[in-house]
């Protein structure tokens, strides 16, 4: 699988996928990278400047500084999970899907380029938040590489499902099922914005399903050094079902469902 | 081949070779199976069953292969409304491993007139010159095989000639072209060889000059110098009418049964005002309409499980 993996990564049609990708949400730029920027400077400005002084402290970090890692994550995988999903799904709307599948590109150098094209602007979105969060407060990089590697997964977990998603979807409104009832609440449910230790015992506990929590602990110990939950563990799981879904949607592609009749 | 949809037939096992350089005329009604057939060569549609082969190489296991033998042009007019022409073009070659293709991609744009058209995104493009740069895309990685699904429909009398000039043109080079049609005109002007598809199967399938001889009427019709009151006996009597105004006259001969001969004599013999006589050959349509006509096409094997109504 590596070595497929390394020749797709060196083929023409993956790379040439991979530039339409990250040139189309270039094109559209206010929509897909300021627009989710001025959202976290906004969150930034009442949360952790304003309101923010009266929560006290997390962790021992003011709220600012605990909230910087939350927002960082919830672009990071929003944008990641939707220019896969809405490149698939105008590709699908306005036909022009065909020039994929009538080209010989094959199935993993589809996914490839769809991922990493959202990789890319998820990781873009993330950066550009953490640098605009920096005019309020710089975080102490506590565990760089560790944080490298969340990102990293996290990104690529929410493009391989904006790339299931956007091949599933039929019309935009289903596309919109997914941030509306997956990702939006359990971003928001999963400790943006708080610690799991303020909430009662039960639902600490359900809060434990969720898999953003994992996520945005992760990086907010590679920023912080602390998190709600075991570092090792999340990272180890995060990469387990990173790899699941790149299995899955592999498969996905090569079966045609959805994309060939 | 075979390819059903539910309980749909289709396709309903066809057989069809195209030798290398011949251009194939396509022909059929809406929902005739002709779409389907192409969609199965390019890889948009997985058959049902049996099998294709393009240079040898399976259109499903060697997609690969296939795919970069073959240019199409779908008969939708498909765009990618975020880039330019030219970006579209350097895309759709790189889609086929292409690189390094500007001095190919400057000659079709020039070829398809969208030279001045370049720095324009697909949005501002009119039908035409949409049709125009869905060509250039097909053959931007220089196919040895062009499929053309539809490609004149809705497009003005000067870009159909054209793009007929450039299909004669690029099947003169040696390309394998494959056409899918609606105007019978278009076939008849350009294919060697013509297929009619009719319900998922080929009612016809030979030369087209072949398809053509099987028509034996033809309309004969005769222009008066001073109207007529009626026709004489011995014209009516071969199936001679005539018009309202009493100045024309048109009768049906069949060229196999020397009738023709017959039409001849009786007008000789009948010291008519003659002033004009025009014969009609049979065309691509009367073929067309002959062989597409409502009643059950000659089959042989199940009918189809199923047919759109």
């Amino acid at each position: 699988m590596n070595g497929a993996v390394m020749e797709a990564i060196f083929s023409v049609p993956f790379r040439t996928l991979f530039f339409r990708e990250v040139n189309r949400f270039f094109i559209v730029i206010n929509q897909t990278l300021l627009a989710p920027t001025i959202s976290a400077l906004l969150y930034l400005f009442i949360f952790g400047f304003s309101l923010g002084n009266r929560f006290g402290s997390f962790h021992g970090y003011t709220y600012l500084q605990f909230l910087v890692p939350g927002l960082v994550m919830m672009g990071l995988v929003t944008n990641s999970f939707q220019n896969p999903s809405s490149s698939l799904m105008i590709s699908k709307f306005e036909g022009n899907i065909v020039d994929i599948l009538m080209a010989p590109i094959g199935h993993l150098e589809i996914v490839l380029g769809y991922v990493l094209g959202g990789m890319f602007r998820g990781l873009l979105v993330g950066s550009s938040i953490l640098v605009v969060s920096c005019f309020f407060s710089v975080p102490p990089f506590s565990h760089p590489l560790y944080l490298v590697a969340v990102a990293l997964l996290a990104s690529a977990f929410f493009a391989l499902l904006g790339v299931i998603a956007g091949i599933w979807a039929e019309k935009f409104d289903d596309l919109a099922l997914f941030p509306t009832f997956i990702i939006t609440p359990l971003t928001y449910l999963g400790g943006v914005f708080y610690s799991i230790q303020i909430l009662p015992p039960v639902w600490r506990k359900v809060s434990l399903f969720n898999p953003l929590l994992y996520m945005i602990n992760a990086l907010r110990y590679g920023f912080l050094g602390v998190s709600d939950v075991d570092p090792g563990r999340s990272l180890a799981a995060l990469a387990a079902i990173t790899a699941l879904l790149f299995g899955a949607c592999v498969a996905l592609l090569r079966s045609g469902c959805r994309l060939r009749k | 081949m075979v390819k059903n949809y539910g309980a749909l037939r289709a396709l309903d096992g066809i057989t069809l070779s195209i030798p290398r350089g011949e251009l194939f005329g396509l022909l059929g009604p809406n929902g005739a199976g002709k779409s389907t057939l192409i969609n199965i060569i390019t890889g948009l549609v997985r058959r049902s069953g049996g099998e294709i082969r393009v240079f040898g190489y399976d259109v499903e296991r060697d997609y690969r292969a296939t795919r970069s033998l073959i240019g199409a042009v779908p008969q939708e007019l498909v765009y990618d409304h975020f880039f330019t022409v030219r970006k579209t073009l350097q895309i759709q070659s790189g889609y086929y491993g292409v690189t390094r293709n500007d001095a190919w991609i400057e000659e079709l744009l020039e070829r398809l007139e969208l030279k001045e058209h370049e720095r324009k995104t697909i949005r501002e493009l009119s039908g035409g010159m949409k049709r125009r740069l869905l060509v250039a895309k097909a053959m931007v990685h220089r196919p040895p095989i062009l499929i053309l699904d539809e490609p004149t429909a809705g497009v003005d009398v000067a870009l159909r000639r054209s793009l007929w000039d450039l299909v004669r043109e690029v099947h003169a080079a040696g390309t394998t072209v494959v056409l899918t049609t609606h105007y019978l005109d278009e076939a008849e002007e350009l294919c060697e060889r013509i297929g009619i598809i009719h319900r998922g199967v080929f009612v016809a399938l030979d030369r087209k000059e072949v398809l053509m001889q099987q028509i034996h009427n033809r309309k004969v019709t005769l222009e008066f110098t001073s109207p007529l009151a009626r026709l004489p006996e011995e014209l009516a009597g071969i199936g001679g009418s005539l018009a309202a105004d009493g100045r024309r006259a048109t009768v049906l001969v069949d060229r196999s049964n020397g009738s023709l001969q017959k039409l001849l004599e009786v007008l000789g013999r009948s010291g008519l005002p003659l002033a004009d006589l025009e014969v009609a050959g049979a065309g691509l349509e009367d073929v067309f309409l002959e062989l597409t006509a409502e009643t059950p096409p000659a089959r042989t094997g199940a009918s189809p499980a199923g047919e759109a109504p």
